[in-house]
C-alpha cells in the first residue's frame, strides 16, 4: 500500500516534468517558426548578395550572369586602383566623414546643452519641432532648397547680395554647403538624443554646484559635459567606423550629380552607383567590394575601442 | 532680485538664439511655399525669394489642370509605405520575439545571423544584380517592400522593449497552458503598442521618403514614387533650361489659358503638392521618431 502511493507520487511529477518538457519542445518549433520569414528574407536580400561579391573577380557578362560569367583575377581591382578615381573619392568620403563627425557632435551638444537651459516649455517644444522639420524632408526636398538658394539665375543667394556666381560650376564651395547641410538635417535628431541624456542627469548634482559657487559655464563644463562623454564618444568611434560609407543621399541629390563638380562631391557610393548605371558591373563591384572589406575592418576596430571605453555601449 | 535679473537676462539670450536658429529650419520651407507661388515676372526680376514680387497661382492651375502622374506618384508611395510599414513591422516583432525569450537555444545564432548583414554586405551590385535577373523584382511595387522588409535594427529596438515586459506574464500564461504563439498575439504584441507605432512610423517614414528604389529599378512612370517624380522633374526642368539657353531663346513659358507659369515655379509647385502633405502631418508624430532612438543600451 505504501509502495503503491509512494510510485503514485513519483511519477505523477515526472509526468508533469515530461509534459513540461514536451510543450517546451512545442514551444521551441514555434519559436523557431516565428523566425522563417526574416531568415528567408535575410538569406535571399543580405547573404545571397554577400555570395554575388564574386563578380567582383569577373569579367561580367549579361548571358553569363553572376556564376557563369569568366574569372579574370584581379584586373578590375586594377583597374580602379590605377585610375586617379580611386584617390579622389577615396579622399573625399574619408575627409567629409571626418568633417561629418566633428560638426554632427559639436552642434549637437552645443544645441542640446542650451536647449536643456530653456525653461519654457512651449518655447522648447517649438525649438524642437522646428529642428526636427528636416528629418521629415527627403533628400530629394532638401535639394529643391539648396537650388532655390544656389540656382545661378534665379537663386536667393545671388539675388540676395548681387554676386554672379555659378554654384552648381564651382567646386570650391560643395564643401562648406554639403557638411552644412549633413549638419542641418541631422541636428534635431541627434540633439534629441543628448538632451535626453541631459535630462537624466540628477538636479541635486547642479543644486549642490550652485551652493558651491559655481556659474552656469562651470555647471555645464564639470557636470553636464562630463554626463554626455559615453554618449559622445560612442557615436565619433561608430562614426570612425562607418568611415568610408558615404551618405548616398546628400552626395547624389544636393549637387544634383553635376559632373563639373565631381572633385569635391563624388564619394564612394555616388561613383558605385554610376559605375551600375553605366553596365560597368566587373569594375564597380569591385569597388564596392573594397569598400565592405575595409569598413568591415574599421568598425571591428572601432567597436573594440568602444568596448574599453564603455563596454556596455559596445555594438557586439 | 540681483540673480532674478540676472536670470531673466540669460533666458532672453537663450531664446534669442534659439529663435534665430530655428529660423534656419523655418524659412527654406517658406522659400519653398513662396518659390511655388511666385509669378512669372516676379521670378524674372527677383528670383526665388521669401516674399514675391506678386503671387499667382498659375502654377497649381498647370499642375491640376494634368495631375494624373501626382496622382500616380500618390497611389505608389501611399500603397507602398503603408505595406512596407505593415508588413516590415510585423515580420520584424515576429524576428524578435524568439529573440527575447531566455530559453530559445538559437538566440545567440540568429543574432549573429541577423546582425551580420549590418556590418558587411555585398555591394549595390550584386544586389541589383539578384533582385533584377534573379528575382525579376524590378519594375514591380514589390521591389519597395521586399528588400527593404526587415531591419535588424529595428529588430534590436523591438526585442529590447520585449525584454522589458514584465515576466509574470509569460509565466503565469503558461502555468494556463498557453503556447508560446498565443502569448504572442494575445498579451505580447497588445503591451507594445508604443515600440510598434514607433517601428511603424519610421518605416513608413523611409518609404515615404524613398526615391533610391525607383532610381535604380523602376522604369515606367507610373510605377514611380512621388519623391523620385520630383527628383526627375527638378533634373529634367533643368535640362529644358539648359536647352532654351543654348538656342539662345529665353526662358520658356508654359501656357495655362491666360495665365502663364514659369516651368521653375510649376517645379516648386509640384514639391509643395508632392512633398506637403506628409511634412504637415509627420511632426506630429514626432515623439514616436524621438523614442525609437532614446530607447538606449540596444545591444546585439
Amino acid at each position: 500500500m505504501s509502495s503503491l502511493t509512494k510510485s503514485m507520487k513519483q511519477s505523477a511529477p515526472e509526468k508533469a516534468l515530461r509534459a513540461k518538457r514536451g510543450a517546451q519542445r512545442k514551444d521551441i518549433m514555434l519559436l523557431t517558426c516565428m523566425l522563417l520569414p526574416s531568415f528567408i528574407y535575410y538569406i535571399v536580400f543580405h547573404y545571397l548578395p554577400m555570395c554575388g561579391i564574386v563578380i567582383a573577380f569577373k569579367d561580367y557578362t549579361y548571358s553569363g550572369g553572376m556564376f557563369g560569367s569568366d574569372w579574370n583575377g584581379f584586373k578590375n581591382f586594377e583597374y580602379f586602383f590605377t585610375s586617379t578615381d580611386a584617390w579622389v573619392i577615396t579622399r573625399n568620403t574619408i575627409l567629409y566623414n571626418l568633417v561629418a563627425i566633428v560638426s554632427t557632435v559639436t552642434t549637437n551638444v552645443a544645441i542640446a546643452l542650451v536647449l536643456f537651459e530653456v525653461s519654457s516649455r512651449k518655447a522648447l517644444k517649438y525649438y524642437q519641432t522646428t529642428m526636427l522639420l528636416p528629418n521629415f524632408m527627403s533628400w530629394v526636398v532638401v535639394s529643391y532648397i539648396t537650388y532655390a538658394l544656389f540656382d545661378y539665375d534665379y537663386g536667393v543667394i545671388n539675388h540676395m547680395f548681387g554676386t554672379d556666381i555659378n554654384f552648381y560650376a564651382e567646386p570650391v564651395y560643395w564643401p562648406f554647403i554639403l557638411s552644412f547641410v549633413n549638419v542641418w538635417k541631422g541636428i534635431g535628431m541627434g540633439s534629441v538624443m543628448y538632451y535626453a541624456a541631459l535630462m537624466g542627469i540628477d538636479t541635486e548634482l547642479f543644486e549642490a554646484a550652485k551652493i558651491d559657487g559655481a556659474n552656469k559655464w562651470q555647471q555645464i563644463w564639470h557636470i553636464s559635459i562630463p554626463s554626455l562623454k559615453n554618449i559622445m564618444a560612442v557615436l565619433i568611434i561608430m562614426g570612425t567606423g562607418n568611415i568610408f560609407r558615404g551618405d548616398f543621399g546628400l552626395f547624389y541629390q544636393i549637387p544634383m550629380d553635376v559632373g563639373n563638380l565631381y572633385s569635391v562631391t563624388d564619394v564612394i557610393d555616388t561613383y558605385v552607383y554610376r559605375g551600375l548605371s553605366g553596365g560597368e558591373y566587373g569594375s564597380t563591384a569591385a569597388v564596392g567590394l573594397f569598400q565592405s572589406v575595409v569598413g568591415l575592418f574599421t568598425i571591428i576596430c572601432a567597436n573594440s575601442v568602444v568596448k574599453k571605453i564603455s563596454p556596455e555601449s559596445a555594438m557586439f | 532680485m540681483l540673480k532674478n535679473r540676472a536670470y531673466y537676462r540669460s533666458q532672453a539670450i537663450i531664446n534669442v538664439v534659439m529663435v534665430l536658429i530655428s529660423m534656419l529650419f523655418v524659412l527654406p520651407l517658406i522659400l519653398l511655399i513662396s518659390s511655388s507661388l511666385t509669378d512669372a515676372e516676379a521670378l524674372k526680376d527677383g528670383g526665388y525669394s521669401l516674399i514675391p514680387r506678386s503671387f499667382s497661382l498659375a502654377a497649381y492651375q498647370s499642375i491640376f489642370s494634368n495631375p494624373q502622374q501626382i496622382i500616380d506618384g500618390y497611389k505608389t508611395t501611399i500603397f507602398v509605405s503603408v505595406t512596407a510599414a505593415l508588413a516590415g513591422t510585423f515580420v520584424m516583432c515576429l524576428t524578435a520575439y524568439p529573440l527575447s525569450r531566455s530559453y530559445f537555444p538559437m538566440k545567440k545564432v540568429y543574432n549573429w545571423f541577423i546582425f551580420f548583414p549590418m556590418l558587411f554586405s555585398g555591394g549595390m551590385i550584386p544586389s541589383y544584380i539578384i533582385n533584377t535577373q534573379y528575382l525579376n523584382l524590378d519594375n514591380t511595387y514589390w521591389i519597395y517592400i521586399l528588400p527593404a522588409l526587415c531591419s535588424t535594427w529595428n529588430v534590436i529596438i523591438i526585442k529590447t522593449f520585449f525584454l522589458g515586459l514584465p515576466n509574470e506574464i509569460f509565466e503565469s500564461a503558461k502555468i494556463d497552458g498557453a503556447s508560446e504563439l498565443s502569448i504572442f498575439f494575445r498579451f505580447v504584441l497588445p503591451l507594445s503598442k508604443p515600440v510598434i507605432a514607433t517601428m511603424a512610423l519610421t518605416t513608413l517614414l523611409g518609404k515615404w521618403n524613398d526615391w533610391n528604389t525607383a532610381l535604380l529599378y523602376i522604369r515606367d512612370t507610373e510605377l514611380y514614387s512621388l519623391q523620385y517624380l520630383l527628383q526627375r522633374i527638378l533634373r529634367e526642368a533643368e535640362f529644358i533650361k539648359q536647352m532654351s539657353y543654348n538656342t539662345e531663346i529665353n526662358m520658356g513659358m508654359i501656357d495655362v489659358g491666360s495665365q502663364q507659369a514659369a516651368p521653375e515655379v510649376i517645379r516648386y509647385a509640384m514639391c509643395i503638392v508632392a512633398a506637403g502633405p506628409a511634412l504637415c502631418i509627420f511632426p506630429f508624430f514626432q515623439k514616436y521618431f524621438a523614442k525609437g532612438l532614446t530607447v538606449g543600451s540596444v545591444k546585439g
